[in-house]
């Protein structure tokens, strides 16, 4: 291998830099997979990113199998980096510079295409938090060659709170395990899938109760410590996230947004509204959902769904009293779906749900969410609803219930599905998924029993969902 | 079949617990998991083979003189041409081919028809790893989903599964005794021990005399020093597949065949596995890169964690409500390192010959570390280094290769010599397999070991790989994941080495074992045609894409 004493012959070079090392799987070309990641200044050059290699000349993307070094370590010539797993074989890709691996751009089990960055490699030590920083700038810019990150997946709500999902072991579980070997607590046992476990989720061991045999902790321990910490985790971020630009004691007056929901909300006060609850088996959706979801159909599409097919049976659940003497029949079942976004509430609508299918509704639901992230949806895009969705159950809330808003005849509440034990009609004790609805209606236009037949329509479809995909 | 109880054995007798310093420094007597395989290891352990080489030529003619006594005048008419001591598979391979070759023959069993490998090792232990192979793939929720099916809960019971793998054992026992009894082969019950040349006592004094003596005793698991068993909570393989109980944290001692076997059992069950393991890295004896591959296939995804270089000083089973109780030592400095407390231990450690109450003290041959020493063409060496006429010992009792088909290969050639044809066995082309899902299977060198010998001789080799991604059947099975190597000359197209990692891995070795056997190259087997699609094109593209620099010679018949 040459070596690269000069930069400036670095340009021509690149290309050898990085090989993996079996050089003899059959029809496997060299690849390319360092580059210096600008050549505008001789410093900057020196740190150099890491390509994703074409190892099979049919391989478009390759996965990242393992990183074999951490950030941080110092990389000596001819030392295995990375593995990756293309469309043929997974092989090691070895380093041909001295350096330290500065960043990781696409984690274990992350897919990059060929010739896009995956890490980059710092000359020397000091240059590595520079190299961070790009890393950073890099990802976050919309030209990131990072995959993109997984599209939000059950939540009916784009979740605004930035909610750790793995957060070290609060410390009020510091507990020291009782097992009798741990020597009062200097010697951590713990079984070999709690640990893989606990290096997984990033739980501190030594936080964690054990409730296997002997007090040793197990994977089970290790899983409810990370919930345990992530709720806390949750509980706290609240505060923290709305640190920033809030100054306690201070009076911040609304935005318009806030405004008009504090409007509506008092005007809502005017209509007497009452509410019925229904508990629904979800496991046959559920298992709906895990079937179509590779299609890009996300849950709040399927339960705007089933809502709006339950609603074209009952339209006086669609209706609306807009002037206090008269039925609003409404030509077409448009649900609204309330998504919290920075700052406020807002409900986008699914045009004539119960007609659209459920590919396109998805499709659909997905840009609004877009656009109601990015504050650009058109008036008609959240005002038109006819019946409105409020769904927490994504934060593991089970019921609650919810405002009408004015202009409108009902508004569903969602809770979470949850495992729940149950009773079934053969008298034998069963395991079934259940969720929560609760509906609030206009009791001048809606009454109780066109409601609880709304929600056994509505129970009959979620329960054998087969409707729902035509 | 032949890994469970095959390999590791050897090794673990060349780590510390046994008596290593009797062994000559090798240049890397660790880096082989079953003795044999490598010739200078053989001929290191066994000194004495040089001594008496000038000898051996004449010896061989008076035993090819000998078993040809029907047209010479023998000495005295004996009650069998051939007496093996031991019917597992070795005793029973060569006993078949004795009556083939029209020999008197009797097999001497003191235990059960079969011995280790079809009662207490490879034989019920795969009937352990069909039921771990498919747990693990019904439990494999995304394997099964990308295949389109729905299970839903895979389970099973603990004692249908005991029941499967002791069912298996006796089915095979009785099919080799039926094969031993219609052959006319007589099968005398007792222990033998050796009177004198070319006589055999068994049971408590029944005496006969035969023209030659097979020695097949096998070999029993080696326990270390410091461990104590007690057959429920700290186990060797012989208790351990009768799957008394299924613990939820086993350590398993030894990361050998036997270890990784268990330990795709184990896992497959519900069990999490610790490894203990005196060498740095675990699953020694593989050739390195396989070795590498397996780990992040058979061991990283799994419930399994390790300790390397550490040795398991003390084990104490579990009692009085305490667990077991395992003091680590680091294997260098002796230091005390750890303490681990877990529900059951397996030792796999390897295995130690049974050769104690043999009578060889009778005929003057001293045992090596319990192995009996034998040359090539396995005939026994005396305690001075002069072979013993008419006597042989093949199989675990030999410790030149620890697996029962190397054995039953070696009792075939003993037979053959014994019947008037030289022969000699090369261990190189017998493979090994490991039955873990996906199979490990090999022939030959490693790559390590392959450099060398090609440094020592001055041959350049060469390596090639292809991967299971690339066949279409393991695709289709949706097993991708695997690795053929074939280490071989490029100057002559000779065959060193293959090692294979993915699904069947075991039943595809045999065309690499039985090329090598044969002698032939890699540039005629290109030419060779495999069915499409099927797993056996992993090796035909590994043929097909060594390149070998002599001149190609046309295909024989095409």
């Amino acid at each position: 291998m040459v070596s690269l004493s000069k930069q400036s012959m670095m340009a021509q070079l690149l290309n050898s830099s990085f090989t993996p090392t079996t050089r003899g799987l059959r029809r496997q070309s060299i690849p390319s997979i360092t580059q210096t990641t600008s050549r505008k200044s001789q410093i900057q050059a020196k740190i150099r990113e890491i390509f994703m290699p074409a190892l099979s000349s049919t391989m478009t993307e390759g996965k990242i199998v393992s990183w074999v070094k951490s950030e941080g370590d110092k990389l000596a010539k001819g030392e295995s980096v990375v593995v990756v797993e293309s469309d043929k074989a997974d092989m090691d890709v070895e380093t041909f510079y001295d350096g330290y691996l500065a960043a990781i751009m696409v984690e274990e089990g992350g897919v990059a295409a060929v010739g896009s960055a995956i890490a980059l490699l710092a000359e020397t030590e000091d240059e590595i938090a520079q190299a961070l920083s790009k890393a950073k700038e890099q990802s976050s810019s919309s030209s990131s060659p990072a995959p993109p990150p997984p599209p939000p997946a059950e939540t009916t709500i784009p979740d605004p709170v930035p909610v750790a999902t793995v957060v070290k072991a609060a410390p009020v579980t510091v507990v020291a395990s009782t097992h009798p070997a741990s020597d009062g607590g200097k010697r951590i046992v713990a079984s070999p899938y709690a640990k893989k476990l606990a290096k997984e989720l990033n739980v501190d061991l030594s936080g964690v109760v054990g409730t296997g045999p002997m007090g040793r902790i197990v994977a089970k321990d290790v899983e409810a410590a990370a919930v345990s910490s992530v709720a806390a985790a949750a509980e706290s971020a609240k505060p923290i996230s709305a640190a920033p630009g809030v100054e306690l004691g201070s009076v911040v007056p609304f935005t318009t947004m806030q405004g008009a929901v504090s409007r509506n909300m008092v005007e809502s006060l005017g209509v007497p509204t009452f509410r019925v609850g229904y508990t629904i088996t979800t496991d046959a959706l559920d298992a709906l959902y895990k079937k179509i979801k590779p299609k890009g159909v996300t849950m709040t599409a399927l339960l705007a769904k089933a809502t709006a097919l339950a609603l074209a049976k009952h339209p006086v659940v669609n209706s609306s009293c807009r002037d206090g003497k008269s039925f609003t029949y409404n030509s077409s079942i448009n649900i609204a779906v309330a998504v919290a976004i920075d700052g406020g509430l807002i409900t986008p609508v699914l045009q004539n749900a119960d007609k659209v299918d459920i590919y396109s509704l998805s499709r659909n639901w997905k840009e609004l969410v877009e656009k109601a992230r990015a504050k650009q949806l058109q008036p008609q895009e959240y005002s038109t609803g006819t019946f409105t969705l409020s769904n927490l159950g994504m934060f593991g809330v089970d019921r609650f219930d919810a405002i009408l808003p004015p202009g409108t005849g009902a508004i569903m509440a969602v809770g979470a599905s949850q495992p729940t034990v149950v009773a079934t009609k053969d008298g034998r004790i069963g395991m079934k998924s259940q969720m929560q609805v609760n509906v609030t209606a206009d009791h001048r236009v809606i009454y109780g029993a066109d409601l609880a037949q709304f929600l056994q329509t509505l129970a009959k479809i979620i329960e054998d969902p087969k409707d729902l995909t035509f | 079949m032949h890994s469970l109880i095959s390999a590791s054995p050897i090794s673990s007798l060349f780590e510390p617990y046994a008596s290593h310093t009797a062994l000559p420094s090798s240049p890397a007597p660790f880096s082989l998991r079953f003795c044999g395989l490598r010739r200078e290891v053989l001929q290191l352990s066994q000194p004495k083979y040089r001594v008496v080489s000038g000898s051996l030529k004449k010896t061989g003619n008076y035993v090819t003189a000998a078993s040809s006594g029907s047209n010479g005048s023998p000495l005295k008419s004996f009650d069998y041409d051939l007496v093996i001591i031991g019917a597992g598979v070795g005793g029973h391979g060569a006993a078949l081919h004795a009556v083939e070759k029209g020999l008197k023959t009797a097999i001497i069993e003191g235990d059960v028809i079969g011995g280790t490998c079809v009662n207490r090792g490879c034989v019920p232990s795969k009937a352990l790893l069909a039921v771990s192979g498919r747990m693990r793939e019904l439990q494999d929720e995304h394997h099964m989903k990308a295949l389109g099916i729905q299970v839903s809960g895979a389970g099973y019971n603990r004692q249908a599964v005991a029941d499967h793998a002791s069912n298996l054992a006796s089915k095979i026992r009785n099919n080799l005794t039926n094969s031993l009894t219609a052959l006319g082969v007589d099968i005398l019950t007792g222990f033998g021990s050796i009177l004198g040349p070319q006589k055999v006592k068994y049971g408590k004094d029944n005496v006969i005399t035969a023209k030659d003596i097979i020695i097949a005793t096998g070999s029993v698991p080696f326990v270390p020093k410091g461990i104590e068993v007690d057959g429920k909570t700290v186990v060797t393989s012989d208790h351990a597949l009768k799957l008394e109980f299924v613990p939820e944290w086993i350590a398993i001692v030894g990361s050998g065949y036997i270890g990784l076997e268990f330990s795709d059992v184990y896992t497959a069950l519900g069990s999490e596995v610790t490894f203990i393991e005196a060498l740095d890295q675990l699953m020694p004896g593989f050739d390195p890169e396989i070795g590498k591959l397996a780990q992040r296939v058979l061991i990283n995804p799994r419930k399994i964690d390790y300790h390397t270089g550490v040795f398991a000083s003390k084990i104490t089973p579990a009692k009085n409500g305490k667990p077991v109780i395992i003091e680590l030592i680091d294997a260098k400095t002796k230091e005390q390192k750890e303490t681990l407390e877990i529900d059951a231990a397996l030792i796999a450690t390897g295995r130690a010959p049974f050769t104690k109450g043999l009578g060889l003290e009778n005929i003057n041959v001293e045992t090596q570390r319990g192995f009996v020493p034998v040359d090539e063409r396995m005939r026994v060496i005396d305690a001075k280094g002069n072979l013993v006429p008419h006597l042989y010992c093949i199989g675990d009792a030999n410790g030149k290769l620890m697996l029962a088909h190397a054995a039953s290969a070696q009792g075939i050639s003993v037979v053959e010599q014994v019947s008037g044809k030289d022969h000699v066995l090369n261990h190189l082309s017998v493979p090994a397999a490991c039955f873990t899902h996906p199979e490990i299977s090999m022939v030959g060198l490693t790559e390590p070991q392959a450099k060398e010998k090609a440094k020592k001789e001055k041959f350049k080799i060469s390596v090639a790989k292809t991967s299971f991604k690339a066949n279409t059947k393991a695709l289709a099975e949706n097993e991708g994941e695997g690795l053929a190597k074939l280490i071989y000359r490029p100057d002559t197209g000779e065959i060193l080495g293959v090692h294979i990692l993915g699904l069947h891995a075991a039943d595809l070795i045999h065309e690499a074992s039985n090329a090598m056997a044969l002698g032939m190259r890699i540039q005629d087997l290109k030419f060779a045609v495999h069915a499409h699609p099927t797993l056996s094109e992993v090796l035909d593209e590994l043929f097909k894409s060594a390149q070998v620099n002599v001149e190609e010679r046309k295909p024989v018949a095409v």
